[in-house]
């Protein structure tokens, strides 16, 4: 088995966070991972994106030229990767916040509103632990409870109000998905906004 | 019954210098031969000699020494002393060394205050490589590479590092001496005694700039390369302690302007 | 880990008490953990050093001072350190340098690339002299080879290269660190004082050419004896190969993914990988060349390494050449559409 993934958005979205919990979850869940960022000269505001690859022998290259899973968290990335993404494959997509859809139809699509979801939570900032629930009822590549203590350790974060936040963030999105899962909605989750 | 009342310092070896005659770098050699000798730590004290005239000076100290490519002696006294902190440790170098291809060494050492003596010789021009134009070199001065007299307009002006090095907080001691006469020897020995006691009292950085002559590229005899210090060249460049932060009347006291 | 932080984690493991650099991306990580890590170990000393030339001659005063000491760099910063490299050559002072490679020549860019192999593996600076120089090509890598990297440096008395690029400075993967090795490294040699004894000195400058002939030949004494004993690299499915694709680094992480690719639609092509770069390991590559006589060198530069393959099998074998330089990184398909292509080709050749 190799997994790969691109996480992308813009800077300050979370967007490498996201990557590195899960190659951090993954790699406490026994499996080899590499942990990719594109780096900028840029700290904030420019475009982020990572590349996460999970498999249970040596992953040989970092790089993803056909990724299973893509993560958009804004306009622009979806424009720049979408036609990365390899047939079958599956495509998260920020719907808070982007308008357009992908124009393929080879690829599983589910919008989630993690803005919004999060805003409803009184916690905004977590958007990309929302969308990182929906992600991983999907792909399963990390049980929730490893997910979650990874998250903790790379945050470093001992204040146990924001764990909790985090947690409840983390649940909203993995709920989410699960209903439409079980309601056999796989795809053009559009009608939850 | 006869008493030695004089003789070679025991931390200088037999070599005879190869320095030209009226050269200053043998005077100051032997300065700091006796200094070690006197203040007793031949044993701990490691010497870093420069590019240059004194590139050498390993065989004559009998002092470990390790040689710094040109300008770069303050950044390997640093490694050396950060390493081994109970080590006295010095380099020694010239103008061209000091003021020009290692200013930043030398600048960022001592506001770094690294806890390093630096020899400092002032000879005006570049001796080694056939006396061309250094930044020491004085307005008007002819140089093989300023055949003319060194000119503002093209040239820039001479640059007093040791009043630079004292507006530093890090630098500790800064005294500018000759060795032109027996008074004078005497005092630069003072000097360099002082700057190697603050070194061992871990006080930071101390330098002693040595106005040192050079009558071959001077072009002059040893007796006018002498005189030449006192009537000329320590106009631009004024004898004197610069900066001693144990007397608070010469603390950063500067004689520019 | 992030690969920057595995280097310095691994140095500080097998000893490393001395640090200088200067801040260039992308390797800032590394000084950035060196400064937290340094002050947390007995004896251990960081600098930001003022400039790159100013942080290589503080690590040769440390290493002659007995520290094992380390700086590293990206590209441009490397060119300026050259001074201080061919003095530690010379003066047979030990000492690691990490270079994380991007775009150039010049100022270039900060992506990954690998233009910068023959500065490292022809010595670099003025002078008759080499750098031993490991290239590796993962996390793990990068964590044993920098503690191999002080080892070397100490067995030989010279400074020792670890020759990487910004994709392996910022990527993360899981590492194991392994036990250091006790130093191995006379007392005679280090500078720090006389003592009651006789004075030393170290130096590079060696006025009378045939002293400085007999020096030369010395340390070229030495490099041949690396030659013969250091060469190191990986071979993947080269048992059976009918093309050989040769890349390190990054670039053969690349390949490595091609190859996989290749393999499950029946091609046979194998990787060849050096690890060391300087000493090249030209005689495991052609027992290779016995037999498979088609090659790929696939590197992030015009064609640097090239050379060494063109010298390691003396005009034997079809050699041909992909190379993306300036920062741009295939990915493991588009590289797979040109080893395809190199494959067929030689199938006509042989029709």
């Amino acid at each position: 088995m190799l997994v790969k993934t691109i996480f992308c958005g813009f800077g300050g979205q979370g967007v490498l966070m996201m990557g590195h919990s899960l190659a951090h979850g993954a790699m406490m869940e026994g499996y080899q991972v590499t942990y990719l960022p594109a780096y900028g000269a840029e700290v904030r505001g420019g475009t982020a994106n990572c590349t996460v690859a999970v498999g249970d022998e040596e992953i040989a290259s970092p790089i993803a030229s056909e990724p299973n899973y893509l993560v958009v968290m804004n306009t622009p990335s979806l424009y720049t990767f979408q036609n990365r993404v390899a047939p079958g494959g599956s495509l998260f997509l920020n719907s808070s916040i982007i308008e357009a859809r992908p124009s393929r139809k080879d690829v599983d699509v589910y919008e989630i509103p993690c803005i919004e979801i999060a805003e409803k939570m009184g916690n905004p900032r977590a958007a990309n632990v929302v969308m990182m629930g929906a992600f991983l009822k999907k792909t399963a590549l990390v049980s929730p409870e490893v997910y979650l203590k990874s998250l903790e350790t790379i945050m470093g974060s001992k204040k146990k109000m924001i764990a909790d936040a985090n947690r409840a963030a983390f649940a909203a999105g993995y709920e989410l998905l699960k209903e439409y899962m079980e309601n056999g909605c796989q795809a053009n989750l559009g009608t939850i906004r | 019954m006869t008493k030695k009342v004089f003789g070679k310092p025991k931390c200088l070896k037999e070599n005879v210098f190869h320095y030209c005659a009226g050269c200053g770098h043998s005077i100051v050699h032997r300065l700091v031969a006796e200094v070690i000798d006197e203040l007793d730590i031949r044993g701990i004290t490691i010497g870093v000699p420069p590019a240059g005239c004194a590139v050498l000076a390993y065989n004559y100290f009998d002092i470990d020494m390790i040689e710094a490519q040109h300008g770069r002696g303050p950044a390997m006294a640093t490694g050396i002393k950060r390493t081994l902190p109970d080590r006295v440790v010095f380099s020694y170098q010239g103008d061209g060394d000091l003021a020009a291809i290692g200013i930043a060494e030398s600048f960022h050492a001592a506001n770094r205050g690294e806890n390093i003596t630096v020899i400092f010789i002032n000879n005006a021009v570049y001796g080694m490589t056939g006396g061309q134009m250094a930044p020491t070199t004085l307005l008007g001065q002819r140089t093989t590479t300023s055949p003319s007299g060194r000119d503002a307009v093209k040239e820039g002006y001479p640059i007093r590092i040791s009043e630079i090095l004292s507006s530093l907080p890090g630098t500790t001691f800064i005294e500018r001496c000759t060795v032109n006469s027996p008074p004078n020897i005497i005092k630069a020995k003072k000097a360099i005694k002082k700057a190697f006691q603050y070194q061992i009292d871990g006080l930071g950085f101390s330098m002693i700039e040595v106005l040192s002559p050079c009558p071959t590229n001077w072009k002059m005899t040893p007796i006018a390369a002498c005189k030449w210090i006192d009537e000329v060249m320590s106009k631009e460049f004024p004898l004197g302690i610069i900066k001693d932060i144990k007397s608070s009347d010469k603390g950063g006291k500067s004689h520019v302007g | 880990m992030q690969g920057n932080k595995v280097i310095g984690e691994a140095a500080i493991r097998t000893g490393c008490r001395f640090y200088a650099g200067y801040p260039i991306t992308p390797q800032n990580e590394l000084p950035e953990y060196m400064a937290e890590s340094m002050c947390q170990v007995k004896g251990g000393v960081f600098i930001q050093s003022e400039s790159e030339i100013a942080a290589i001659h503080m690590v040769a005063g440390a290493s002659a001072a007995g520290a094992r000491a380390m700086t590293s760099s990206s590209s441009p910063g490397i060119s300026l350190k050259q001074e201080g490299i061919s003095s530690m050559a010379a003066c047979e002072l030990p000492g690691v340098i990490v270079n994380m490679m991007r775009g150039g020549p010049g100022l270039g860019n900060i992506s990954p690339a690998q233009g910068d192999y023959f500065q490292a593996t022809r010595g670099g600076g003025h002078g008759d002299y080499r750098t031993i120089v490991l290239a590796p090509a993962s996390g793990q890598e990068l964590a044993d080879l920098t503690m191999d990297a002080f080892d070397l440096a100490d067995e030989y008395r010279m400074p020792v290269m670890i020759l990487a690029d910004g994709m392996m400075g910022q990527m993360m993967e899981p590492v194991v660190f392994k036990e250091p090795k006790p130093r191995q490294y006379r007392e005679r040699y280090v500078l720090k004082g006389a003592g009651a004894g006789k004075s030393r000195f170290i130096r590079g400058l060696i006025l009378d050419p045939r002293a400085m002939e007999e020096h030369n030949w010395k340390l070229a004494r030495k490099y041949e004896v690396i030659a013969q004993k250091e060469t190191r690299h990986e071979a993947f499915n080269t048992e059976d190969a009918q093309l050989i694709v040769t890349a390190y680094g990054t670039a053969a992480r690349i390949a490595k993914g091609a190859i996989k690719r290749l393999h499950d639609a029946g091609l046979k092509v194998g990787l060849f990988r050096p690890i060391t770069l300087w000493p090249f390991p030209s005689r495991e590559l052609q027992e290779i060349s016995e037999r498979t006589d088609n090659f790929l060198v696939f590197e992030l530069s015009t064609g640097q390494m090239i050379e060494d393959v063109h010298l390691a099998l003396c005009g034997r074998g079809y050699v041909n050449f992909y190379g993306r330089p300036g920062g741009v990184v295939p990915t493991p398909v588009e590289l797979a559409h040109v080893i395809a292509r190199q494959y067929s080709k030689k199938d006509r050749h042989h029709e």
